[in-house]
């Protein structure tokens, strides 16, 4: 198979065909290119918005309260509905729930360190908060079990609070004032997705004794285990029926209790994602099929265009293998080299691409604003589909050649 | 060397049957120079490529150098045309894109002779033919009868025991034309069989023995004293021309 001469043979040939050459491989190099820009821009769309979503944990739900429009067991509406501490202990009990956490946020809270102070939200919260909104820890821990429990003074701070109150200096193990009372700093956050980090964690429990004396709630976080639609309707429905039992409302009354089921959102858009998916795909085989139309079209003119030379070489001695072998040498060896480069501009533009969005995005890059990210292809696909296409441009290649070598010399010559 | 025995060939045209050649008996020996003549469609060229191999006959039998030429495979085919015949044809038949040396160099490839050693013997054969500086050139650059020479030099470079050479002079003009004639005498000189399929009596009468057929039928060989005749004649008619 591997014969110096040969190769020398078939490299004089393609020097000397130029034309014919470049048209064989560009239709390859494009076929690979457009599939590749394709597959990166839908990749780099649902990167994008699953970023986005990442922001938060995906199967994420917000319960908040207001008040009944639907008149229920003799009671009027317009009631204002309030949780408390046990709607955290009901709920986290209902089957399907992963997580949960009951929150109270205290607006304009006074923060003061030596001679700097700001004020700043405080969300009061359990542990399990870092879990559904994802928070991310700079320095230190976030809030435990353990200071639930013995109600410690302790708060996280957000980056832009610990950066007001505390410019370079170290803030943890530090005691900061909050509304006049020290509180030890135990960690620092930044939340996902956001640029601002101005909010303040403190344990629920802590809170609720110092500054507002009972064990009110504004509303719960919490994750759900859910594969389907159904499956996360279906927790979302008994919850709101263990809500509606407790504070007496009608389960079908959305006033009384709000709730935001981020899960069926985000199913909601895979589907969508997965339908463009599929859109993408069946455009890009459209791509390969017409680059290997394209490719066959160009063997069986090449054959054509050559059957006088298969005449003439086989007139001085040629076997039809050999002549086979010339021509299908030729186009492999042309649709491998044509496939790579389009493999490699394809991929060289999205990285590209990519580059110079990360690039403009700036040092502290904002998913929210890009729905584009990370615009590549998978590897193994891209190779899979130049292989291909080389097959076929090989299949292409052999009919008519096969053809051509069998049909008698003086037939071939006669061609004109 | 060469015996045909009751050659029959007949092409398909369609549902019609065009009968071409309809018994050939002949035989031809080592160091001849025969040519074949007869008007067109007497079959002077279906028969040469019969005997060149690139076409198959239908009935009778062909031996070449005692070998039995029937039914072979088309590999088999290559090898013997490529060992035993050298081809002339009318129109070249050079490969356009390669240069004359590689034109020439072209039937040792195929002969496993590698590529430097096979360019060296090229231009030993350019050079016999003088055309040493033309070896770069392509095709395209060179006049038809540089281009015949280029043919002649890649049909001998096997050293085949046959040159086969179907019109050789068709597409050149009188002086170029006796040029490739005296080659191919001096061809027949060094004891190679020469055969060369024409309509030109001046041309037929330079060989040593013609074959003239008709309606595919070898209709008289003229040799000894009557091509004596026959050359006197054309040579004539030559000279008053």
């Amino acid at each position: 198979m591997f014969d110096i001469d040969k190769w020398q043979e078939i490299l004089a040939t393609i020097k000397k065909n130029k034309m014919r050459t470049f048209l064989t491989g560009f239709s390859v190099a494009w076929g690979i290119f457009m599939l590749m820009i394709l597959l990166g821009s839908g990749n780099g769309l649902s990167n994008g918005v699953a970023a986005n979503f990442m922001n938060d944990a995906v199967n994420a739900m917000w319960i908040w309260t207001g008040e009944t429009k639907i008149p229920y067991q003799g009671m009027k509406t317009g009631r204002p509905i309030q949780f408390h501490n046990e709607d955290q202990e009901i709920v986290q009990k209902v089957a399907g729930v992963g997580v949960s956490s009951g929150r109270y946020f205290m607006g304009n809270t006074r923060y003061s360190y030596n001679k700097e102070s700001g004020d700043y939200t405080t969300i009061t919260c359990h542990p399990e908060l870092k879990d559904v909104e994802n928070l991310i820890l700079e320095e230190g821990r976030f809030i435990n079990k353990i200071d639930i429990l013995q109600n410690r003074k302790v708060v996280v701070l957000g980056a832009d609070i610990k950066k007001a109150l505390f410019k370079d200096s170290t803030a943890l193990g530090e005691y900061v004032n909050v509304n006049n009372v020290p509180f030890k700093v135990i960690g620092i956050s930044t939340e996902p997705g956001s640029t601002r980090n101005r909010n303040a964690y403190m344990p629920v429990s802590t809170a609720q004794m110092i500054f507002m004396g009972s064990n009110r709630l504004h509303n719960l976080a919490l994750t759900i285990d859910a594969k389907t639609l159904d499956e996360s309707r279906a927790i979302e429905e008994q919850i709101r029926n263990v809500l509606a039992k407790k504070h007496k409302f009608d389960p079908a009354d959305e006033s009384a209790v709000g709730l935001y089921n981020k899960l069926e959102n985000y199913i909601q858009t895979m589907k969508i994602f997965q339908a463009i998916k599929i859109f993408i795909w069946i455009i890009g085989i459209g791509t390969l099929i017409a680059g290997i139309v394209g490719v066959s079209n160009i063997m069986l003119i090449v054959v054509k265009e050559r059957t006088k030379e298969i005449g003439i070489r086989k007139a001085i001695g040629a076997s039809p293998s050999s002549v086979i072998g010339l021509i299908l040498l030729e186009s492999i060896m042309i649709t491998t080299i044509a496939g790579y480069i389009g493999l490699v501009l394809g991929t060289g533009l999205m990285e590209m691409i990519n580059y110079f969005m990360v690039q403009s995005a700036g040092p502290t890059p904002d998913p929210q604003g890009t729905i584009f990210m990370n615009p590549t292809v998978d590897f193994n696909i891209a190779v899979s589909a130049t292989l291909l296409l080389i097959v076929a441009g090989a299949i292409a290649g052999y009919i008519p050649a096969k053809r051509a070598a069998s049909i008698k010399p003086i037939v071939a010559l006669r061609d004109e | 060397m060469i015996r045909l025995n009751n050659i029959h060939k007949s092409y398909e045209m369609g549902s019609n049957s065009l009968h071409v050649l309809k018994g050939i008996d002949l035989n031809i020996e080592q160091g001849d120079f025969v040519s074949i003549m007869g008007s067109s469609g007497s079959g002077k060229s279906t028969l040469l490529n019969i005997l060149g191999m690139l076409d198959n006959y239908d009935k009778g039998t062909y031996h070449l150098s005692g070998n039995l030429i029937a039914n072979m495979s088309e590999k088999k085919a290559a090898k013997y045309r490529n060992d035993m015949v050298g081809f002339v044809f009318q129109s070249f038949n050079l490969i356009s894109f390669k240069n004359a040396m590689e034109n020439v160099a072209l039937p040792l490839y195929y002969k496993g002779v590698p590529r430097k050693k096979r360019n060296l013997i090229a231009m030993e054969y350019l050079e016999k033919l003088g055309l040493k500086e033309w070896a770069n050139h392509m095709p395209s650059e060179m006049s038809g009868g540089q281009k015949q020479r280029v043919a002649i030099a890649r049909a001998l470079i096997s050293q085949p025991k046959i040159i086969l050479a179907d019109e050789p002079t068709g597409a050149l003009d009188t002086a170029t034309s006796y040029e490739v004639m005296e080659i191919l005498k001096d061809i027949n000189a060094a004891g190679i069989t020469v055969i060369i399929v024409t309509h030109e009596h001046d041309i037929a009468a330079m060989t040593r023995q013609i074959i003239r057929l008709k309606d595919g039928r070898i209709h008289e060989i003229i040799r000894n004293g009557e091509l004596k005749q026959f050359q006197k004649n054309y040579m004539k008619e030559l000279e008053t021309a």
